[in-house]
Order: C-alpha cells, then structure tokens, then sequence
C-alpha cells in the first residue's frame, strides 16, 4: 500500500493537440513549488498518467505540507491523499479499511465536517463507495466492488453507516491498468491554467489592494507575470516598499519565481507637479507609468500589461480616463478587476491572503499627489497639452535605467 | 560616535528619544550574564544566589541615580508596564475609595491610553492643559485636586517637544496638602540618566524610568516606590520583587541597565553641558537653512538638552524622515510610538500648534555620543532635502 497525492486538472484536459504541453507545464509548476516545500532528502516525484498526475514518495510526515503547496498551483483543480494497491480485490479491501479508519481518525481531512472521533459522538458518519473501472480486465464490476467493498467498511466500523445520496465521506476507488487508487478527501485547488501557458505580462503593483488581486487573476489565466512598482522615495519610505514585497511574498506561492522590480518615480512625479496643470496629474502620473512599463515590457519580454483598475472606482478610472491613459502605452492594457465591485475585490484578496497587507497604513505613491479636483473626462488632446512641458522620452528613459529588481525570498 | 552602520552605510542617528545604542559595556556585562550566570534567582543553591546578587547591585545604581533607597526601586519589562503598573496599581490600592486621577495633556501614550481606558472604565480623569511651549503649571495642577484624587502623574520630560515640566515645584505644592495630598507619580523616561532627579526633595512617590533610553537594554525599566506607598501588583505570581512584580527577574537585561545607569552617572554634568551646546548649534543651523521652520518647546532654561522639535510648514514630516534618511540621518516625527498613526501628533495640537505644523513637526534626539559633525551633517542635509522637496511643498495660507 503506496501513499500518493492524485492530482485533477480540468481546463487542460480540453485543449487537444496542446495538451501535452499544458500537462508538462503544470507538471514543472508543481516540481518547483515542491522544492520549496521539501528537503532533498525526500524522494518526491511528480508524473503523467492517464489525465492524472501523480505524486510518489508522500509519507504521514510531508502529506499535508504537500497538498497546502499543489493546492495553490494554477492549473490544479483538486489534490487527494490517495492510497494505491495492485489489482487484488483483497488487497483493494484492506486498504479501503484502512483509508476510512483515517478518515474517521482525522489523519486524512474530510469533504464535510463529521465529529473527529465516531466513538465519542453520537452522531455517526455516513458514507458511500463510488468506484470507476477503466480497467475492464479487472474480474468484478463496479457496482460488485461498491457493494463488497460497502460490507468490509461496515463489518470493520460498525458505527459507520451507508448513505448513498448524501454521505459525509465518499470514498472514491478507481481500477486501473497497472494499479488500484482509493481517496477520501480532496483539497481544491485554484483551477485555471498552469502559469507560462500564456506567456509572459508585467503587473503594475500598487501595494494597494486591487493589484494584488489582479496579479493573481493573471496568473491563474496562465501568466507568467512580473510585478513594477513605482516608488517614491523619499515621499514614500522604506516600509511602503516593503509592503510590496510583503505581498509579492504571498503570491510566490501560486509562483514561487515571481520577480519585483522597482522603478524610482520621484522624478516624474516632481515635473509633473511643476510643469503640469493640477486637474491631469493623476492622468499625466498614469501616461507617464505606461510609458515606463511600455519600456520595461520590451526589456522583459512581456506581452501586456496588467492592472488593478476596476471601472469607475476613481477619477482615472472612467472610461475616458481609461481611454487617455491607454493611449500612451504600447501594449495592450488588460485589466482583470474592470468589472469587480470593490467588496468582491476585497474578498478575493482576502482569499488571496494579501488584504491584510494592502491595509497597512503607509503611504503609496497616488495618495500623496491627488489634486482636490481631478479631471474625470480627460481627452487625448488636453492630455498631450497638459504634458507639452515635460521631457518624456528624457524622464522616462532615466526612470527605466534605474529600475531595479528587488528579492522577494 | 554618533554614527551607526546599516548595510555598510553610516547614519547619523539622531533619534535618541526613541532608543538609544547600547554601551558597549552593557553589551559586554549581558553576554557574560546569558552566557555563564543563567540561574533562577530564586534557585537555593549558590548558582541562583550569583543571579540574586547582580541583581542587587543593579538596583542599588538606579536607586543611587533618583536619590532612592535600594529597596524602593522595584524592575519591571519597561516604562510602558511601569506607567501601567502606577496608574492601575495606586487606584487598585484605594480600592475605589478614591476615583479620580490627575494627569496632563502631553503624556507618553503609556500614561494618556491607560488614563482614557480608566475613564472608559468609570474611573475619573482630569487632564490639565499646558501653555504654548509645553509647561504645565503648578497652580493648575493643584486647582483640579479634589477630594477623591488618589494620583497625579505628570511626565518629567515631554518626549516629543523635551519641555521639563515644573515637577520639583508641583511635589512641593502637593506635600502642603496634608492629609488631602494624593499620590505623585513622575513618568522620569526622558529625564532619567540625563537630568539630576531627587525623589525625596522633590515629593515623588512613584517614578518610572527606562532602561534603552540611556544606552541600556531594551525589555527592562523600573518603578520607583517610595517605602508606604500604597500601590497593589499589575502581575501576580511567584512573587518576585518583593510580592510586587512576579515573573523571573530579566536578570542580563537587570544587569545590563545597572552598568548603563553607572555610566551615565559618572558624567552627567558635562554630557547635559555639551548637549546644550550642541542644541543651540542645531536651532541655529535649522533656522537658519530654513527660516520658516517653527520651534517647538520651551527655552533652554526648561527644556532637556537632548531634544529639539521643529515643524517645516507646508511639508509632511514622513516625508522629511524619508529625505533625511536618504542623506544618512535618522529623525522621527513626534515619538516613534505615534509616528505610524494617521493622526498628527496630540502633544503639538494640546501646545496650541496649527494641524499643519503638527503634521509637519520632526524631532532630532541627541545623545551622549552626539558630535559636533553630527549636528552639521544634520544641518546640511536638512538643507539639501528641503531644497529637493519643494516642489511638494503645499502653499499654506
């Protein structure tokens, strides 16, 4: 009896020809997660089986790190502790014995909450036996195998009973060509597609609490992002940067090489105030950041562009503002979040985990400069008026050479 | 001296009020302590008996420092427990006999929170209002008195403004209230190490004082309590410190602050007189690269030399901390414990200062380690700073 994890996907499962290469990408994905996860000791190891993937090498000790880890993979639909057995229906037996008295024990996490213990309860679990057989040469039918194996659990646990439509623990058995799986329990993970898949974006990285969320989104559409943080030291301090490395922090767990770089913004910022009307900064501020991403896209090899922005939440989020600001960068702007009220925002980030960060009280970049009366229905026109005086290709070629990558470990 | 290296950069740290680096003695004498004389004071055996003796020793140099018996000083993990421990433990004492406590405007928020939570818990506060520079005065102290008062604490040096408040005079005012006198607790934090503090010419009975303010340990201060002063424990427990705080006794920090207090003492005079110099150096230097800067505080006669506070109207004092750091020195805006909150300092809006200059206000603390070059490095990169934030300067009217 080999202790496994047993990985679903979904989305990859669809995509025909190119399915190898979504398989091979979420496969990488997870192998670099799980060295994170493991020491070198271990011997994990992930393969492809039969619109599966599989992990090997799981024990008592490294089992829930390592479903806490691939349930945060894009691409990963759901993750189960498995247990596998060669095609005897006796063994197949003892270990479905075996995995309920876990379940009940608590060592494997369950799909409901059922007491802990059935023995100092009352109540007592109900369960099912759901098993599939794409292996035909196997001797019995499934609905014999449910029925057997049904009357081992319960002359084996007594307290245990039978429901079919609405169990407390399904115990899944599937027969296979080489061996059996049995699994009880699975963890969901975040679906999509696995990260690379769409090739690569950079995300504008506010610290705010939209961005992150917005990062996120990419990422689980398959994005390999890098995150650009404009930084105004010394209007801002230490502790604002650090807060986008505190939130970079939290996304390396759905990719564990995502890179923050950061791009000095003091400069354009100060010529922006001196040589711009007060009603375009924030519109000129915007402009003057999709230029430098613009650049820093090039450099990266990025395709697009991502933000936080969600229609209508401020002044440069109207649909002219978006317009004006979209037309000074030179690719495309996508915006995940263009549609979300804010409280699903925030409750996406929440699950995310970087609400709590975003809230922390230091400054960012946008509040220090707002002017009390913003424009809301810029045109093109006005804009490029508006920031006649300033240097731009000067400014922002300056502010791109500087951008520095800063460690997220 | 001043100076302090930071991803192999040096600082001029000019943050004293907020904590100070340690003597490399007290470095020295707590590593030995860690390293070789990890017994439980209260152990039997001889081992236990070492730990018991340094302690002693400690509490014999801080009681030397205010003037007070060795066995009225009484360790605790911090100023913050021991203002906690004076206000919650003098109003326990009276078991609500006496509900009513006397406090100022301008107290460390160690005082001015606890006092806000006593009155949300149907105790009774009075806080008495200072002039523009800080001062309390005596008078009004003495006029919110009533009958039911058990404790006036008031702070010794303000720790954002460095305004010496007239403690001397309001224990005087207070011992010829016979029978109606209540309790006089100083929060001495900034004061203590730097000035001459006498706890029996002055009236006190109940004083705290910090340990990393004065180039001690961070996790220890104490509370002074004069023998017969009512007061019950904040910690319960094994009963250590003579059943008044329990919990084994921090004995490297305890050890580390007996060195700090020795050292400061051996010379105090002349450190507070070169201090003084090096104030007037730095107003000087700040009004004059700057000559719309407004001081904060009181003249040199009543205010500690180790504390200087300005505002630069028009400009927000985060961002100051932030030009300034990237020049190499380090400041704060009004005390660190305030200097994350969203509002602006209370201390600066009780003196009668305008929002804008409360927003705006910094704070350089001086230590004994503080040089001349110190303060002109200070001064220019001010300058430099100041002139490159401008443009963000807000026009105020």
């Amino acid at each position: 009896m080999d202790r496994i994890l047993l990985i679903r996907y979904g989305e990859i499962g669809l995509k025909g020809q190119n399915r190898t290469f979504f398989e091979d990408a979420l496969l990488r994905n997870i192998e670099r997660v799980l060295q994170n996860v493991t020491s070198s000791k271990e011997s994990i190891r992930v393969r492809k089986s039969q619109g599966r993937l599989f992990v090997t090498g799981v024990t008592l000790n490294n089992e829930k790190d390592l479903i806490r880890a691939i349930s945060k993979v894009p691409g990963v639909v759901g993750v189960s502790p498995a247990v596998s057995v060669e095609n005897d229906i006796d063994l197949i037996i003892h270990a479905a014995v075996c995995l309920m008295q876990e379940a009940i024990d608590g060592t494997v996490e369950m799909k409901k909450a059922v007491p802990v213990r059935a023995d100092v309860n009352p109540t007592m679990p109900t369960f099912r036996v759901s098993t599939k057989r794409p292996n035909k040469n196997f001797p019995m039918t499934s609905p014999d195998v449910n029925q057997k194996i049904g009357n081992a659990i319960l002359q084996n646990m007594p307290k245990l009973s039978v429901d079919l439509h609405n169990p407390d623990i399904v115990l899944h058995i599937e027969i296979r060509d080489q061996r059996t799986y049995l699994y009880a329990y699975e963890a969901k993970g975040p679906g999509g597609l696995p990260i690379g898949v769409s090739g690569k974006g950079t995300v504008l990285l506010s610290g705010g609490i939209d961005s992150p969320v917005s990062a996120y989104m990419a990422m689980k559409r398959g994005v390999d992002i890098c995150a650009l943080h404009f930084w105004s030291y010394p209007i801002t301090g230490e502790r604002s940067k650090e807060k986008v490395v505190d939130i970079c922090k939290v996304l390396t767990q759905f990719d564990p090489d995502l890179r923050l770089y950061i791009a000095p913004f003091t400069e354009i910022q100060t010529n922006i105030i001196k040589d711009c009307p007060e009603t375009y900064r924030i519109t000129i501020m915007r402009r003057m950041m999709m230029r430098v991403a613009t650049s820093f896209c090039k450099q990266t090899g990025s395709q697009a562009i991502f933000t936080g922005e969600s229609l209508g939440q401020v002044a440069s989020q109207t649909l002219e503002s978006l317009t004006v600001i979209e037309e000074a960068a030179g690719f495309p702007i996508l915006r995940p979040l263009i549609c979300f009220d804010k409280t699903e925002i925030v409750s996406k980030s929440r699950e995310i985990g970087t609400y709590d960060i975003s809230c922390q009280p230091y400054e960012d970049c946008c509040s220090v400069f707002v002017p009390k009366h913003p424009v809301t229905r810029p045109t093109v026109k006005e804009a490029a008026a508006a920031e006649r005086k300033l240097n731009i290709d000067e400014l922002v070629n300056r502010c791109v050479l500087e951008i520095q990558e800063v460690s997220v470990l | 001296m001043g100076k302090i290296s930071k991803e192999s950069r040096d600082y001029v740290y000019m943050d004293n009020s907020s904590t100070t680096k340690p003597f490399t003695e007290v470095i020295q004498g707590m590593s030995f302590v860690q390293e070789n004389l990890y017994g439980n004071p209260s152990s039997l055996y001889s081992f236990g008996l070492e730990s018991e003796s340094l302690i002693r020793h400690a509490r014999e140099e801080v009681a030397y420092l205010i003037g007070a018996d060795t066995n009225e000083v009484y360790f605790t993990s911090g100023g913050t427990e021991a203002n906690n421990w004076a206000l919650f433990g003098t109003l326990r004492a009276y078991e609500g006999s006496k509900r009513h406590i006397v406090v100022s405007c301008i107290e460390h928020p160690s005082i001015s929170a606890t006092a806000d939570y006593l009155k949300h818990a149907g105790f009774e506060v009075s806080f008495v209002p200072v002039d523009k520079q800080g001062l309390l005065d005596p008078q009004d102290i003495v006029a919110s008195i009533r009958p039911d008062t058990c404790l006036v604490s008031v702070m010794l040096v303000q720790n954002e403004v460095g305004t010496i408040e007239p403690c001397k005079d309001i224990g005087q005012l207070l011992s010829h209230m016979g029978t109606r006198r209540p309790q006089f607790h100083v929060d001495a934090v900034q004061g203590f190490g730097r000035l001459e503090i006498d706890v029996k010419a002055w009236g006190i009975d109940l004083l705290t004082m910090s340990s990393h303010k004065i180039h001690g340990p961070k996790g220890v201060g104490a509370l002074f309590v004069r023998k017969g002063t009512p007061i019950k424990p904040l910690m319960f427990g094994g009963g250590q410190e003579r059943g008044l705080r329990s919990g084994t006794e921090n004995v490297a920090g305890i050890h580390g602050f007996g060195i700090a207090c020795k050292l400061c003492k051996s010379n105090m005079k002349e450190t507070e007189a070169n201090l003084h110099r090096l104030k007037q150096k730095l107003i000087r230097g700040i009004t004059s690269v700057f000559p719309d800067a407004v001081f904060n505080g009181a003249g040199p006669e009543a205010s500690s030399p180790h504390i200087v506070n300005f505002s630069f109207p028009g400009f927000r004092g985060e961002t100051i901390v932030y030009g300034l750091e990237q020049r190499g020195v380090l400041v704060s805006t009004g005390s660190a414990c305030s200097s994350r909150k969203k509002e602006p300092s209370p201390v600066l809006l009780a003196m009668g200062k305008t929002r804008d200059e409360a927003w705006s206000a910094i704070r350089f603390s001086m230590s004994r380690f503080t040089e001349d070059a110190d303060v002109e490095t200070t001064i220019l990169a001010l300058q430099d700073c100041l002139k490159e934030l401008e443009p963000w300067r807000k026009k105020t009217t």
